[in-house]
C-alpha cells in the first residue's frame, strides 16, 4: 500500500507550455533581434541598496539579514557599511568610466539617506523600488492584502522621499508570491527584475515587462556564496561578455549583461578596484552599451 | 537489490588493477559522453512525504526560473557548443518536457541525440511509490519518448536520483539496459539483478556527480574556469589509465548552468581539449554500452 495518493502520478498541467499562465514560452534565440542605439552588448549595473532593520521580520530572513542573537551589532553595521560608504566608491567609479546605472532602493533609504539617493539622482541614475526595508520580503505565505499594502507603501515612501515614482520593481531575494505580477501591474509599474529565466526583455500575460537581472553573475552570489575572489568574479563578467558579444555578432541580434552590485559586498577597499578595471575595461569595448534598466526596457519596448 | 539488507548487493566486487582489457572502437582509450538533462521542473508540485520540491514557498521564483532558462535559451546555447566540436548529447529527459516544450526535445532529436529517462518531472519523486506507480512512470517513459521521437529509451536516470527497493528491476524487466545511478566506478559495470523470469540485464554506465556541473558549480562553487580545467584533468586521467583496460568519463550537464554567459566559454575550450587530444571516442551512452556488452558477454 502506498502512502502517495494515485494523484501523484497524474499530472493535471501537463500540456504544450508552461505550468502556468504568467508568461509564454519563447525561444530567445528565435525572435526577432534587438538593436541597440549603440553597440551590441547592453551592459545593466543594478545595485542594490538596502537597509536591514536590526529585528529582522517578515515573511522570510532576506539574504545578508541578521545572523547572531540580539542585538547583532556586526551584521547590522558591516550591512550599514555599504550604505555609509561602498555606495559612494560606486557612484565615483560609475562617473569615472562615464557610465549610468540603476539603484535598487529600499524606501527606508530613501528616507534615512537622502544624501545618498539625492546623489544617485544627480548622477543621471534610475531608481528601482526595492521594498520597504529588508524585512520587507514577499512570499505566498504573505496574505494577498498585506502584500498589496506592502508594495503600495514601499512606492509611496520612495516616491515622498526621493521626488521620484520608479517604473522598477525589485523584490527582495527577486522572490514572489502569485499574486506579485498583478499587483505590480495595478501600481502602475512598467517593468520587474525578478525572473531569470531568460538574457533580454520579456512581456507577462498582464503586460508588464520582466528585465532580467542574472543572480548568477551577482557579486552575492560569486563572492558570498561561491566565496570566489573579485578577481574572479571580474573574469566570470568579462567571459561573459566576451561570449556576449561573439553571440551578438554571430546572430545579429543584440545581447544584455546584467551586473547585480552589492555596496557592502563589491563597495569595499580591497574589491573596488576590480571592479574599476572592469568598468573601463568594458567601457573600452564597441560593443558595449552601459544603460539604465528604465533605458533597456524601453528601447526594447519601441521595437516589439 | 537486496531490500532491507545492510550491502544492496547491487555489483561483485572487481579490483582495478585486475580488470578485463576493455577497447574501444579506434582503438581509443576512454569512452567520452556528454549527458545534457533536459528537464521540466513544475511551479507548483504536490507535496512529497520525504522531499520538499522547492526551497521556498510555491512560486519559488529564483529556483523555478533558473531552470527555465535551460528551456527559453541556454539549451540552445549548450547543443550548439556540443555539436561543434562533435559531441552528441545523451538526453537524460524529464519526459514531460515532451508536452511543455516539444521545441526542445525536437531540437535534440535533429540533433541526432539519444534520449533515455530521467523520470516524467523532476519534481516527482519516486521514493515511497507503488509497484503499479512506478510501473506507471516507466511505461509512460517508454510510451512519451517513443511519441515524440521514434526513438525507444534504454537507460534511466532516476527523477532527481529517487529510487525504490524495485526500480533497477523494473526497469530492467521493460528491456532497459542501462542505468546511470549507480557511482561505483570508472568502467562499465554489470548490475546483480533479481533471478527471475523474463529479468533483463543491466549495466552500470559511469554518469557522474563529481563532474556534473551543478557539484562544480554549486557544491564545489567552482567558477567557469575552474570548471573547466576539472574537465580537462578528469579527462586526462581516465585517458591514461584507460590505455590498461577502457574508461569512460561523463559529462553530465544542465543547460541553465553550463550555458551561463560567464561558463559556456571555457566549457568550450574544454570540450575543444578532449576532441582534439586523439584519445576520447566520443559516443552516446547506448553506443557505449553496446561496445562493452560485445566484450563481457
Amino acid at each position: 500500500m502506498s502512502v502517495l495518493p494515485d494523484s501523484y502520478t497524474q499530472y493535471s498541467k501537463r500540456r504544450e507550455g508552461y505550468d502556468h499562465d504568467l508568461y509564454a514560452w519563447s525561444n530567445m534565440h528565435a525572435r526577432p533581434s534587438i538593436t541597440w542605439p549603440e553597440g551590441s552588448v547592453a551592459v545593466w549595473l543594478c545595485v542594490s541598496l538596502e537597509w536591514f532593520p536590526i529585528t529582522p521580520g517578515g515573511p522570510f530572513t532576506a539574504p545578508g539579514h541578521m545572523v547572531t542573537p540580539y542585538p547583532d551589532y556586526r551584521h547590522y553595521t558591516a550591512r550599514d557599511y555599504g550604505n555609509r560608504v561602498g555606495a559612494w566608491r560606486f557612484l565615483d567609479a560609475f562617473e569615472k568610466a562615464g557610465v549610468k546605472a540603476s539603484f535598487a532602493a529600499n524606501a527606508a533609504i530613501a528616507e534615512r539617506y537622502p544624501e545618498l539617493v539625492a546623489a544617485v539622482s544627480a548622477g543621471g541614475h534610475e531608481i528601482i523600488a526595492h521594498s520597504t526595508d529588508m524585512n520587507g520580503t514577499i512570499d505566498s505565505t504573505l496574505d494577498p492584502a498585506a502584500e498589496r499594502a506592502l508594495i503600495a507603501e514601499a512606492m509611496e515612501r520612495i516616491e515622498r522621499a526621493s521626488g521620484v515614482r520608479p517604473t522598477g520593481w525589485l523584490s527582495i531575494a527577486r522572490q514572489q508570491s502569485f499574486a506579485t505580477l498583478d499587483i505590480l501591474k495595478e501600481q502602475g509599474l512598467t517593468y520587474c527584475c525578478d525572473w531569470v529565466n531568460d538574457e533580454l526583455p520579456y512581456r507577462f500575460t498582464n503586460g508588464l515587462v520582466n528585465l532580467p537581472l542574472n543572480h548568477e553573475l551577482s557579486d552575492r552570489q560569486i563572492i558570498t556564496v561561491q566565496q570566489k575572489s573579485a578577481d574572479s568574479w571580474a573574469q566570470s563578467m568579462r567571459d561573459a561578455f566576451d561570449w556576449l558579444a561573439r553571440e551578438a555578432k554571430e546572430s545579429g541580434g543584440g545581447r544584455m549583461l546584467p551586473i547585480h552590485l552589492t555596496p557592502y559586498i563589491m563597495g569595499l577597499p580591497y574589491r573596488i578596484g576590480a571592479l574599476e578595471c572592469l568598468l573601463a575595461d568594458l567601457a573600452g569595448r564597441e560593443e558595449a552599451w552601459f544603460a539604465r534598466g528604465d533605458r533597456i526596457v524601453a528601447v526594447w519596448e519601441a521595437q516589439t | 537489490m537486496r531490500e532491507g539488507a545492510p550491502d544492496p548487493g547491487l555489483y561483485d566486487y572487481h579490483p582495478y588493477n585486475a580488470r578485463p582489457k576493455i577497447t574501444w572502437p579506434g582503438g581509443k582509450s576512454v569512452a567520452v559522453w556528454v549527458a545534457p538533462n533536459l528537464e521540466y521542473y513544475e511551479i507548483d508540485p504536490p507535496a512529497h512525504p520525504k522531499r520538499k520540491p522547492w526551497a521556498r514557498p510555491h512560486p519559488d521564483v529564483v529556483g523555478y526560473g533558473h531552470r527555465d532558462h535551460s528551456n527559453r535559451l541556454s539549451h540552445w546555447r549548450m547543443a550548439d557548443v556540443m555539436t561543434r566540436h562533435g559531441f552528441p548529447g545523451s538526453v537524460s529527459l524529464s519526459v514531460a518536457l515532451c508536452q511543455h516544450h516539444p521545441e526542445v526535445v525536437a531540437d535534440a532529436d535533429a540533433r541526432g541525440w539519444e534520449f533515455f529517462s530521467h523520470g516524467i518531472y523532476n519534481t516527482r519523486y519516486a521514493y515511497e511509490m507503488s509497484e503499479a506507480q512506478e510501473r506507471a512512470i516507466i511505461e509512460d517513459s517508454i510510451r512519451t519518448v517513443r511519441e515524440a521521437t521514434g526513438q525507444t529509451i534504454r537507460g534511466w536516470l532516476a527523477p532527481a536520483l529517487t529510487h525504490t527497493p524495485r526500480t533497477l528491476d523494473l526497469i530492467a524487466e521493460y528491456g532497459l539496459d542501462y542505468t546511470c545511478d549507480l557511482y561505483h566506478d570508472d568502467q562499465v559495470q554489470e548490475v546483480k539483478m533479481a533471478t527471475k523470469e523474463g529479468g533483463g540485464r543491466l549495466a552500470s554506465i559511469p554518469y557522474s556527480l563529481e563532474v556534473n556541473d551543478h557539484y562544480g558549480f554549486f557544491v564545489y562553487n567552482m567558477s567557469g574556469r575552474e570548471y573547466a580545467e576539472t574537465l580537462i584533468r578528469q579527462f586526462e586521467r581516465l585517458a591514461a589509465e584507460g590505455e590498461r583496460s577502457g574508461t569512460v568519463m561523463c559529462i553530465p550537464l544542465h543547460a541553465y548552468l553550463i550555458g551561463q554567459a560567464h561558463r559556456i566559454g571555457p566549457f568550450e575550450e574544454a570540450l575543444r581539449h578532449i576532441a582534439a587530444d586523439g584519445r576520447a571516442w566520443i559516443a552516446t551512452a547506448g553506443e557505449i554500452v553496446d561496445a562493452w556488452r560485445e566484450q563481457v558477454g
